[in-house]
């Protein structure tokens, strides 16, 4: 036992050379938020394929759909009416032998402008509102939020019905009828966000450097509140573009002779028995489109916030 | 509630006093008659006597005469096509249910094998696939194809069938997904492996614990599908021929009635107000800890 006895003396130590700024230093690289998104956005193999076909669709709809056909979506031939799907009219023509593979595109191209005009105006107005109302709180906050509960007991279809027959209907009015009525929902949203983020830390630093409240709102607590807002932009769209669809299809959203998805498939489902192509066509490219939104507004979803993944 | 109707009735009633052209548009109508015609119906008054006397009417349960079909109370009218509506609405509810719990049932309790993904894909598409994309299909399948169902109007139990099941997809793929999720999440959770630890047989605890506990946010879903289901039905009608009130409140939009307009509005209005109402309820109901934190603001 002797032996083991040792008395410990300093000099039996010797410091470690460290570096003070090492403690600062964080174990791996760090990655940014979007970053971050976009690494987990790529697992999931749902989402990168939708990101993709909806990229493609894009590009076919505004781009190369166009120039791959030598008809017009427009010109009317009766000689050749009905032709099925061939090479010349890879989609067929239509009753009035128009050629479908550029109606249909065209089609795209109008609900996709419309997906997003109504999702710019659900943005700005949701947005505005929602952040106004939470930021603010109190009496203002209760008024706006009676505001919102109104307005949502209201069938947004209905009013877009209504709104369609007393304007003149067309890719303008149909974005406007759908965005006044769309736009409650991304103000709940980001009026939740502003309840949770203006009381944390980094709210009070800004403020106590003399920030004033709209700078606060812009350069902080908005930026933070992106993920769910881009996650419910991702639903809007294809919510407006069935909206659209739906309005087509009983005859009062885009007039003839311009085409949408929704009234190609109207006319489609009229001649499902002798030339079920003229319903096939429009069918399936709104139901990727459709499918693709939902699907990527769902991996963004969880790649935003992990938390949430189910 | 009564101010959101109250909003909703005005601005239909303004927004319908807007629509182009007349309700008595017929061309063999001299404008003696015709002027006659708005006297009698009190459309030759001022903007704001009108309302003020329809919403007074409104207020007493009277929702005016309809223009087109010969002065019938809009309200007759309407009580004589909802049944139908509801009808195939119900239908539609309940086997949408049945088949969504199911399928979100079974393929959270086989996760991550093929029945799984076959269930998630199935349900994607059901919330991708329009109604009137599915309308014509099932016309052109079950109808035509095979001619098992009549594909239009309605006259009989069968008739009602196509539609019912057009309307159900999306209740299915609503329902499957949000069941999936909260099984896999009350799968998780510690007292289901107490459960298991008790001694209970697998069928009971899933029952028993699993089941019951993930049905009950299942009322969440409640408001989109109500809102879902007065959309779908005026399209699944359109399709189908149906009479119920959705083809009414689409075809009095083209006719100009404005007493059935603003009928049907303040009907699909009240319903859909109603359902939230149910919902709001149903969740202080479920989970006290709403109503604690509703109690103290």
């Amino acid at each position: 036992m002797e032996t083991n006895r040792r008395d410990l003396t300093p000099d039996l130590f010797r410091a470690l050379d460290v570096d003070r700024r090492e403690g600062e230093r964080i174990a791996g690289p760090s990655v940014g938020f979007w970053k971050d998104s976009w690494v987990r956005l790529k697992k999931n193999r749902g989402a990168v394929i939708s990101l993709a076909v909806l990229i493609l669709l894009f590009a076919l709809a505004f781009v190369v759909g166009p120039l791959l056909s030598q008809y017009s979506p427009y010109a009317q031939d009766l000689s050749r009416r009905y032709s099925g799907p061939s090479a010349s009219f890879w989609f067929g023509t239509d009753e009035f032998g128009r050629d479908m593979w550029t109606r249909v595109w065209e089609g795209t191209r109008v609900s996709l402008y419309i997906g997003l005009l109504a999702a710019c105006l659900d943005m700005f107005v949701g947005v505005t509102f929602g952040a106004v109302s939470g930021f603010l709180g109190g009496r203002v906050d209760d008024v706006m939020q009676r505001g919102i509960e109104i307005l949502n007991g209201i069938p947004y279809l209905v009013v877009a019905i209504l709104a369609m027959v007393v304007f003149n209907p067309g890719i303008i009015t149909i974005s406007i009828a759908l965005g006044i009525t769309g736009w409650t929902f991304m103000a709940r949203i980001v009026r939740g966000r502003m309840l949770q983020l203006k009381e944390q830390e980094f709210a009070l630093a800004s403020r106590s450097l003399g920030a004033s409240g709209s700078r606060l709102v812009r350069k902080h607590l908005l930026p933070n509140s992106l993920g769910p807002i881009i996650v419910n932009l991702m639903f809007t769209i294809p919510a407006a573009i069935f909206a659209e669809a739906f309005l087509s299809f009983i005859g009062l959203g885009i007039q003839v002779p311009d085409a949408s998805l929704g009234s190609l498939i109207s006319d489609g489902a009229g001649e499902i028995r002798f030339h079920p192509y003229l319903l096939w066509c429009p069918s399936v490219i709104f139901c990727l489109l459709m499918i693709c939104f939902n699907l990527l507004g769902d991996g963004l979803r969880d790649a935003f916030d992990p938390r949430m993944r189910k | 509630m009564v101010i959101t109707l109250f909003v909703i009735i005005s601005v239909t009633f303004f927004i319908s006093k807007l629509l182009p052209g007349t309700p008595f548009a017929d061309d063999k109508l001299t404008p003696q008659i015709r002027a006659q015609l708005y006297e009698a119906y009190g459309l030759d008054q001022p903007l704001y006597v009108q309302y003020a006397k329809y919403m007074l009417n409104v207020a007493q349960g009277d929702l005016g005469n309809s223009f087109y079909y010969e002065n019938r109370p809009v309200l007759q009218m309407i009580l004589e096509r909802a049944p139908v509506s509801a009808f195939v609405g119900i239908q539609a509810v309940i086997f949408g249910l049945v088949v969504g719990m199911v399928l979100g049932i079974v393929s959270a309790l086989l996760h991550n094998t093929y029945w799984d993904t076959a269930a998630v894909v199935i349900a994607v598409l059901g919330v991708s696939v329009p109604t009137f994309v599915l309308g014509p299909v099932l016309q052109y399948v079950f109808g035509v194809k095979l001619g098992w169902f009549p594909i239009a109007f309605f006259e009989s139990w069968r008739y009602s069938v196509l539609p019912s099941l057009a309307l159900s997809v999306f209740v299915i793929s609503t329902v499957a997904r949000f069941v999936r999720s909260e099984m896999l999440e009350v799968l998780g959770q510690d007292y289901i492996t107490l459960a298991k630890a008790k001694g209970l047989s697998g069928l009971a605890v899933i029952v028993k614990h699993v089941v019951r506990n993930a049905m009950i946010p299942l009322v969440t879903v409640l408001a989109p599908l109500t809102i879902y289901l007065i959309t779908g039905t005026l399209v699944v009608e359109q399709i189908f021929a149906v009479p119920g009130i959705g083809e009414q409140f689409v075809q009095s939009v083209f006719v100009n009635d404005y007493a059935m307009i603003l009928g049907t509005t303040v009907f699909f209005s009240v319903f859909f107000i109603i359902a939230l109402l149910l919902q709001d309820i149903s969740y202080g109901v479920i989970d006290p800890r709403i109503r604690v934190s509703g109690a103290k603001e």
